[in-house]
């Protein structure tokens, strides 16, 4: 009943730049995502529509972008490097904000339908979100932290660039899933739908998937954070309890 | 079966856990050693934050070795007495270690520190045990009586206290100073310092190997409950989700490994635990030298 409510609020109309003859409808198939104990990822389906007044301006094809950005936490990056034979930490550069996950499906090639200056402007593609200012001087190719950054968050499915993963009917109606890994961070998740013509935003539209840990996970975690002490002696309890459990079990098993 | 990890925030299959969780139980309940050294590694590797991987194992360890206590105070093989004067020690040295440990972190290289100590500790004391043990199976074999209760210089220093259960009448100080050199070690580490304590305990106290193991599972308890409580405090990394998988395993695990341990001769006990902290020396020796794969690593900060 509360996916039902939610599905229905997100069919919000929003007059996002000013006198565009376009604009997004919106709906998500969740606009929550539980993590309960059994968490193993999630999808999410988004979808709409292209409400315009006037004929579907002739030119160049109506294309979408959608973005899903996690929370930006810094992120240091370190570097290893041989010294006296063997593999060192040596250099290491901090990212000044790098989203957790960010996901980016596209209803085409991505240089195709997205311009450079349109991209700076809007900070839509992975290199664009990550923000990284003042490497030490000492390091001179500080952008290879942050390709490293993308490449190892690539490899575990928390960075994507899906290219044609968003179909287009019509020119109006679109939609697209969004897969979100199992290693998820709470938080907001920015979600952004681009329409795009000749390379430039025509209209934009955002709204904010929430990702919260639920029962028994929010519980444990609260308790971790706010009553450490409480928490820590219930660990050992836990472990004790365990230990003389299995030590009781085992005793009456051999008689 | 997957289980999101509250603290960790990853997901993992709780079968693996288990089953992780059960192996390293039995090498624990054999060998009397918490079996740090060897998950920590095997968390890293399923993909738990370091940090998360270090805290909960201590929380493990807990478990699996009070379990393997309780079975060695039933055959009367736990020294309370030995086990008190190292658990001294050991307290003076795991807050020793931490004030090290976190000098070394300020300067930024606690993790090849950490590798290099392992190394060089496991590689040592391996090689001794294995040459060591080697020697008593062929001794045994060729009909000669192993020689129990050399006489060094470990009992010509004052202090004297008699260890009753192990058999020894010997100063406080070298089991004090033990205790300090674990505890150390321990904190630096991250590990319960078993696969340090008990070739001490046999080749520099000469207390016999059957006590060796039940002693220090009793020393050990204090010291990773002691460690626990200061990761939830301070960094509260202790994952209370993996550690209850780690431990169902661990503690079932570490009464088979009890009553194998049992059933073994000595020598077969220590030439086994000898090959054992060679493999894993030299996997860490090879991460080492050998180029690894991806030379970046990422590490959060101030979050």
């Amino acid at each position: 009943m509360r996916g039902f409510f939610a599905m229905i609020s997100c069919w919000v109309l929003l007059a996002s730049v000013a006198g565009a003859k376009e604009e997004v409808v919106l709906g998500l198939s969740r606009n929550t995502v539980s993590i309960t104990t059994n968490f193993d990822g999630s999808e999410i389906l988004v979808f709409g529509a292209v409400k315009r007044e006037t004929p579907i301006p002739a030119g160049s094809d109506l294309e979408v972008i959608v973005t899903v950005a996690g929370p930006s936490y810094p992120v240091l990056v370190r570097r290893k490097e041989k010294r006296f034979g063997i593999w060192v930490n040596t250099d290491a550069v901090e990212v000044d904000r790098a989203p957790s996950f960010y996901a980016i499906n596209t209803s085409g090639p991505l240089d195709d339908i997205l311009s450079a200056v349109e991209d700076q402007r809007h900070k839509i593609t992975i290199p664009q979100a990550i923000r990284s200012v003042g490497a030490p001087q000492s390091i001179s190719d500080a952008g290879a932290f942050t390709q490293s950054l993308i490449r190892i968050r690539k490899k575990s499915n928390l960075y994507q660039r899906n290219e044609g993963a968003v179909t287009v009917e019509e020119q109006t109606l679109f939609r697209t899933s969004v897969t979100l890994p199992a290693a998820l961070t709470e938080g907001g998740y920015d979600t952004r739908i681009y329409l795009m013509r000749g390379g430039s935003v025509v209209a934009q539209y955002e709204t904010i998937i929430d990702v919260r840990k639920v029962g028994l996970e929010r519980w444990l975690f609260k308790l971790s954070r706010e009553q450490s002490l409480i928490y820590g002696l219930l660990s050992l309890a836990i472990a004790i309890a365990a230990g003389w459990g299995a030590s009781a079990v085992f005793g009456l098993l051999r008689r | 079966m997957q289980i999101y990890l509250p603290i960790a925030e990853v997901s993992v299959n709780a079968f693996l856990l288990l089953g992780l969780g059960g192996i390293v139980g039995i090498l624990s309940g054999m060998f009397g050693v918490g079996g740090g050294f060897l998950m920590t590694p095997l968390l890293f590797f399923i993909g738990i934050p370091p940090a998360v991987a270090v805290a909960t194992e201590a929380n493990q360890i807990v478990a699996s070795s009070f379990s393997g206590v309780l079975a060695h105070f039933k055959r009367k093989t736990v020294d309370l007495r030995m086990g008190t004067v190292l658990l001294v020690g050991g307290l003076v040295g795991a807050a020793l270690g931490v004030m090290v440990f976190n000098y070394l972190k300020a300067q930024g290289q606690v993790d090849l520190l950490v590798k290099l100590c392992y190394v060089v500790f496991l590689g040592v004391i391996g090689g001794l045990m294995f040459i060591e043990s080697l020697k008593a199976i062929r001794n045994t074999k060729r009909g000669k009586a192993p020689k129990r209760k050399k006489h060094n210089w470990i009992h010509g220093l004052p202090l004297k206290m008699r260890f009753r259960v192990s058999g020894l009448y010997i100063s406080v100080i070298p089991p004090l100073i033990v205790g300090v050199a674990v505890g150390v070690l321990a904190a630096i580490m991250g590990v319960g310092g078993g696969f340090i304590m008990v070739p001490a305990m046999i080749y520099l106290l000469g207390m016999p190997t059957k006590v060796v193991v039940g002693t220090s599972l009793f020393q050990i308890i204090f010291v990773t409950a002691f460690t626990t409580m200061l990761h939830a405090t301070t960094n509260f990394t202790v994952d209370i989700v993996l550690a209850v998988l780690l431990l169902v395993g661990g503690v079932v695990g570490a009464q088979i490994g009890t009553r194998i341990g049992i059933k073994m001769k000595a020598e077969q006990l220590r030439i086994l635990l000898a090959i054992m902290v060679l493999v894993v020396c030299g996997k860490l020796a090879l991460e080492l030298l050998l180029q690894p794969a991806e030379l970046y690593s990422i590490g959060t900060e101030g979050h």
